[in-house]
């Protein structure tokens, strides 16, 4: 067991409902507990609804928690004063999915880095702070003058880049990459994901990577986290889990990944689903991916399964991983 | 078989406030009749243009140039009359968007919407229209088709959605049908089941399909035929071997180098650095040559003619024209 001390981020059990109407509850987040070590990153993925997005928000105190705790540095996230807030505000950022709905399309580039420079008063006088944003428009591979243009003169990439530079204005440790490459064309994803890898050996920097693709998640990610209908089905490295993965469902996604080769596509073998994933207002008991698991047997449609330690660093949520 | 479409010297442009727009620039290629050809390249490449050329999509302020021709089965599709168009579009050749939340009439049954493409094209009561409705949404693997006819496109999952654009395009048997990044929007496992469903109806009834995609992942496995596209201008073709195997041109080696792959182990994404020119003044030689890392002075100057390698492959390279 590693050194708690080593924890950057540590979430314990939380869980984090939404009223939807008539008296229902959607449980996004349903008690999941995992760990981010400093300078590491922690590699999210599952299909939409799963409820990787709402826990990231969650862990950065966007959205308040039902239950469980959020510890950052040991504080708890959702418990902060007014100052602590402040500073926690200052080292964990996020770089939202849609890079063409979290720009303000009013604002020049030049505002919208300097506004977290600004109200973190990091920076006194127009030419600091107009210098500042000219050397974190170059980190980010954009030229120092697009400073005074709009967000619409912008492409997908570079507003990716925009919205990268905006969450390093503050200098924080943490980052929460919400999705940063799902709306971009794959030879600007590999643009973006190498600027984050370059930034994080820089810069130290620890990330929560969320992504619903598990091939771009695996150049980098140290460690990777498999979420279901709101559980942690897998959470192991990398490497362990694109080359033994243990829960159905790991498997499954894997085998769903195009292979960029027309003799090996052709042999692939596919690990099927049954049908759709279940609502989260309405989760089916027992395990909660029994209804559409090749391997389901009794105990998975009675009996919630435990993320069980495994092996070194790889935890699994499945009744039968072991023979399966 | 023989080709099924003909397409020559296409040209098309869009005149904006900055200037004229050369979207599609003198494209020629041809489409097998019964295969799956394959339209790849980054957004902005012209690929969507060209396919809605194909359809008679074209609108102002878009404009297809006097040069151009489009052979349909021999028959030159720009040359047609509004009515000959209204014959020829979804019956003889039919369209999947990528969105299908916008491309479905959110205030219309999905019934109806199917219904009424029928009752466009064929003399059939009302009653019939809704039976062959039914068919066809069980033929894309809706499950509780006569329910499902009922209801409308927010009560569908994003693949159920797509799915239902599908079954409108295949109705009426079209010969040929243009799939516009069917499965962009889709989760990876969602994207997988959509594409296996539509090889499997595209081999039992012996279809032509255009995919136009930025993913050279998700061709591997269905395209016979691919064509690369850049800055407008089609720069390779070949079959699927040829392209994954023996790619000739520097800009199809650069977008093969940044698909990830999961069943091997590379340390580095490689990219494409830069961005495609401006579309409003394009280069005059190759518009590859500015990113090419293999440039020649010649690049620069003057496009290049297509060089054939093989009796499938051909590409437009400087660095090919001194194998002739």
């Amino acid at each position: 067991m590693m050194n708690q001390t080593d924890y950057l981020l540590e979430v314990i059990g939380l869980k984090k409902y939404f009223k939807v109407g008539g008296r229902k509850t959607l449980r996004a987040v349903d008690g999941v507990s995992f760990y981010i070590r400093k300078g590491e990153t922690l590699g999210v993925v599952g299909e939409s609804g799963c409820g990787k997005t709402t826990c990231g928000r969650t862990c950065l105190g966007i959205y308040d928690k039902t239950d469980g705790q959020v510890l950052y540095r040991g504080a708890d996230v959702h418990c902060m004063n007014r100052a602590e807030r402040q500073k926690f505000t200052k080292q964990a950022q996020i770089i939202f999915q849609d890079p063409y709905a979290s720009l303000d399309p009013k604002m020049k580039i030049q505002n919208i880095i300097a506004e977290g420079i600004r109200a973190h008063k990091m920076a006194s006088g127009r030419d600091e702070i107009q210098e500042r944003v000219s050397t974190l428009l170059k980190t980010v591979g954009l030229d120092p003058g697009y400073g005074s243009r709009y967000v619409h003169e912008f492409s997908g990439g570079q507003r990716q880049r925009i919205g990268i530079a905006r969450a390093l204005a503050v200098e924080p440790e943490f980052i929460v990459c919400d999705e940063p490459i799902s709306a971009l064309d794959v030879s600007i994803q590999a643009q973006i994901v190498n600027l984050l890898d370059r930034l994080q050996e820089e810069r130290g920097l620890t990330y929560l990577f969320i992504a619903h693709d598990l091939s771009m998640v695996k150049y980098i990610s140290d460690r990777v986290m498999v979420m279901y209908l709101g559980k942690i089905m897998e959470i192991t490295t990398s490497k362990a889990l694109y080359h033994s993965p243990r829960h159905p469902y790991t498997r499954a996604l894997l085998s769903a990944i195009p292979i960029p080769d027309p003799a090996m596509a052709k042999k692939k073998v596919r690990i099927p689903m049954e049908g759709e994933m279940p609502s989260p207002v309405n989760p089916p008991r027992g395990c909660r991916f029994q209804n559409r698991c090749p391997y389901a047997v009794e105990i998975c449609r009675e009996a919630e399964p435990d993320l069980k330690e495994i092996g070194e660093e790889h935890y699994a949520a499945c009744h039968r991983w072991a023979e399966i | 078989m023989g080709n099924i479409l003909q397409v020559e010297n296409l040209s098309v442009t869009f005149r904006t406030h900055a200037g004229e727009i050369q979207a599609v620039r003198d494209v020629s290629f041809t489409i097998e009749e019964g295969a799956v050809t394959a339209i790849v390249g980054e957004s902005g490449c012209g690929k969507s243009v060209t396919s809605k050329s194909i359809m008679g999509l074209i609108q102002k302020p878009g404009m297809v140039s006097g040069e151009s021709k489009i052979l349909f089965r021999g028959e030159n599709i720009l040359a047609y009359t509004k009515r000959q168009w209204e014959s020829y579009r979804g019956q003889k050749c039919s369209m999947i968007f990528q969105d299908a939340l916008t491309a479905l009439n959110p205030t219309m049954n999905i019934g109806r919407q199917i219904t009424e493409k029928i009752m466009v094209h064929e003399k059939i009561s009302r009653q019939k229209a809704w039976q062959e409705g039914i068919r066809m949404l069980e033929l894309v693997g809706i499950p509780n088709a006569p329910m499902r006819m009922k209801q409308y496109p927010h009560e569908f999952s994003g693949g159920m959605r797509q799915r239902v654009m599908i079954a409108i395009a295949l109705t009426l048997n079209p010969q040929l049908l243009i799939a516009d990044e069917p499965t962009t929007a889709l989760d990876v496992t969602v994207q997988a089941d959509i594409l296996d469903m539509m090889k499997e109806i595209q081999q039992e009834h012996g279809m032509t399909v255009i995919l136009i995609t930025h993913d050279l992942g998700i061709v591997a496995d269905c395209a016979r035929h691919i064509i690369v596209m850049y800055a407008g201008k089609v720069v390779e073709t070949g079959s699927a071997e040829d392209i994954f195997y023996r790619p000739a041109h520097p800009y199809t080696k650069a977008l093969l180098a940044a698909v990830p792959r999961l069943d091997l182990e590379q340390g580095h994404l490689e990219t494409i650095e830069g961005a495609p020119p401006n579309m409003a003044n394009p280069p005059k030689g190759c518009p590859f040559a500015d990113r090419c890392p293999r440039r020649l002075s010649v690049c620069g100057k003057e496009f290049p003619q297509n060089t054939r390698l093989s009796e499938s492959h051909q590409v437009c390279c400087w660095l090919q024209r001194g194998n002739e």
